[in-house]
């Protein structure tokens, strides 16, 4: 007995190395798991405060650029509110109540911390549960996609961001509505791979890629990019790169997206699965 | 051993700030990224016990995590580092061993001393933070590129880092 608490003294430190190195490795390998733990929360709600200050110097700036943007974006939505349409009296229109048909409901948010350089990066906003925020919201950037809330403490969330080696996003050819799965390449901010788009399929350079709406979690018609290269994979599907139309390095104000149907939606489809 | 514990909990703060909320936001061409907190394995005296090294790597690793919600990537990397000092230490070490009263620091043991000390630890700690990140293999020569580069920029910022301590203090 004595011998081996010898031994286990002399060997305690490759002991402890090994104890906290698989711990470690626990964490990394459950990391998405962890996102809803209360201890993680509250670190969230520490780290956002300080997120918020730095960003609130940094965010001076950007301003112009912001403004620029924000104005641009303005007088697009002008141009399609009703008002600015000539009204038709004249006509028997269907009345359709908005409120209790909608579907998407958007909150503005602001980042106040964001990564491109890592594998798996991570946008941080400055909204969380009590302002509406959800996990599973899109989030987009001037109808562009930014990348999908994971965790919301009261007044933060944690954004994972398209550039993710995990996420897949459903999405499709605008033109022509094909389908299939796009994935960040890992390597550089602006592009991203387009898979399981089949070979019979008419695309081309410039082609715009949109979200295909067959998720719960984005709305159809976000614009992801244009396709910047192709090529024939083994098999019959192409590998498509598509160039993002976000520019993740200078992101700022976004949208979170929720939709108000997405419980109905993932009851149906799990009824479906359970049925089968 | 006692009397230098307030300087470098210090130290924990202020590295724990400066890799957070500056080196994490640099971000040249996505490949370079510096984790200059790694300096405080570095500098920790030699006679830390080899347990409270592990455990202070830890602490350390996790705090940097949380703040970029990376749980467990840096504290891996960072414990693994730990353990590999003492070894490290042993096979660099002076043809007479380390004077007491002194630490792993480069107004002790000259440039030289400390370039090699740094440079090995800096590159385990790098090639297992990077290549744990990725998860993978593929993409082999992309990833030891960005370890390499980063890799720099560390070892860089740790020597000026050495030239910021006064003379006269210990």
């Amino acid at each position: 007995m004595r011998s081996l608490i010898n031994f286990l003294l002399r060997i305690h430190f490759l002991i402890l190395f090994i104890l906290i190195e698989v711990f470690s490795l626990f964490l990394l390998v459950n990391r998405n798991n962890f996102h809803k733990a209360k201890f993680i929360n509250s670190t969230r709600q520490f780290a956002g405060n300080f997120y918020t200050k730095t960003t609130n110097l940094k965010q001076y700036l950007y301003l112009n650029e912001e403004n620029q943007r924000l104005v641009e974006e303005n007088n697009r939505l002008l141009n399609i509110i009703e008002s600015t349409y000539k009204s038709d009296e004249i006509f028997f229109r269907s009345i359709n109540d908005t409120i209790f048909n909608q579907r998407y409901k958007y909150t503005p948010a602001r980042i106040i911390n964001n990564s491109i350089n890592k594998k798996h990066n991570f946008i941080t906003l400055n909204k969380g549960s009590l302002q509406g925020l959800r996990p599973e919201m899109a989030v987009v950037s001037d109808g562009n996609i930014v990348g999908v809330v994971k965790g919301v403490s009261n007044n933060y969330s944690t954004v994972i961001s398209l550039l993710d080696l995990d996420l897949r996003i459903s999405s499709k050819v605008k033109k022509n509505g094909y389908f299939g799965s796009l994935n960040w390449n890992g390597e550089d901010y602006k592009s991203a791979i387009l898979n399981e788009i089949p070979l019979h399929a008419d695309i081309q350079i410039g082609d715009t890629i949109i979200t295909s709406g067959f998720s719960s979690i984005f709305p159809e018609g976000i614009r992801i990019g244009f396709i910047s290269d192709f090529e024939e994979k083994s098999g019959s599907f192409y590998k498509i790169e598509v160039q993002l139309s976000t520019d993740f390095k200078r992101l700022d104000n976004v949208n979170v997206i929720g939709n108000l149907l997405q419980t109905e939606i993932l009851e149906i489809e799990n009824q479906t699965i359970k049925n089968d | 051993m006692i009397k230098l514990f307030p300087r470098y909990l210090i130290t924990f703060i202020v590295l724990v700030f400066l890799q957070v909320f500056i080196l994490n936001n640099i971000q040249f061409s996505g490949f370079i990224n510096p984790y200059i907190y790694v300096l405080f394995i570095l500098i920790l005296p030699f006679e830390t016990p080899k347990w409270l090294l592990l455990v202070v790597a830890f602490a350390l690793g996790i705090t940097i995590d949380l703040f970029s919600s990376t749980l467990g990537m840096h504290s891996a990397a960072t414990v693994f580092m730990a353990f590999a000092r003492p070894y490290v230490l042993k096979v660099i070490s002076p043809r007479d061993g380390y004077e007491s009263e002194t630490l792993p620091q480069l107004r002790f043991y000259g440039v030289n001393w400390f370039l090699k000390y740094s440079v090995i630890l800096i590159l385990l700690h790098h090639f297992f933070l990077f290549y744990i990140e990725v998860f993978r293999f593929s993409g082999f020569f992309t990833t030891f590129i960005r370890v390499v580069l980063s890799s720099i920029f560390t070892i860089v910022l740790v020597l000026i880092s050495q030239y910021f301590y006064r003379k006269d203090t210990r």
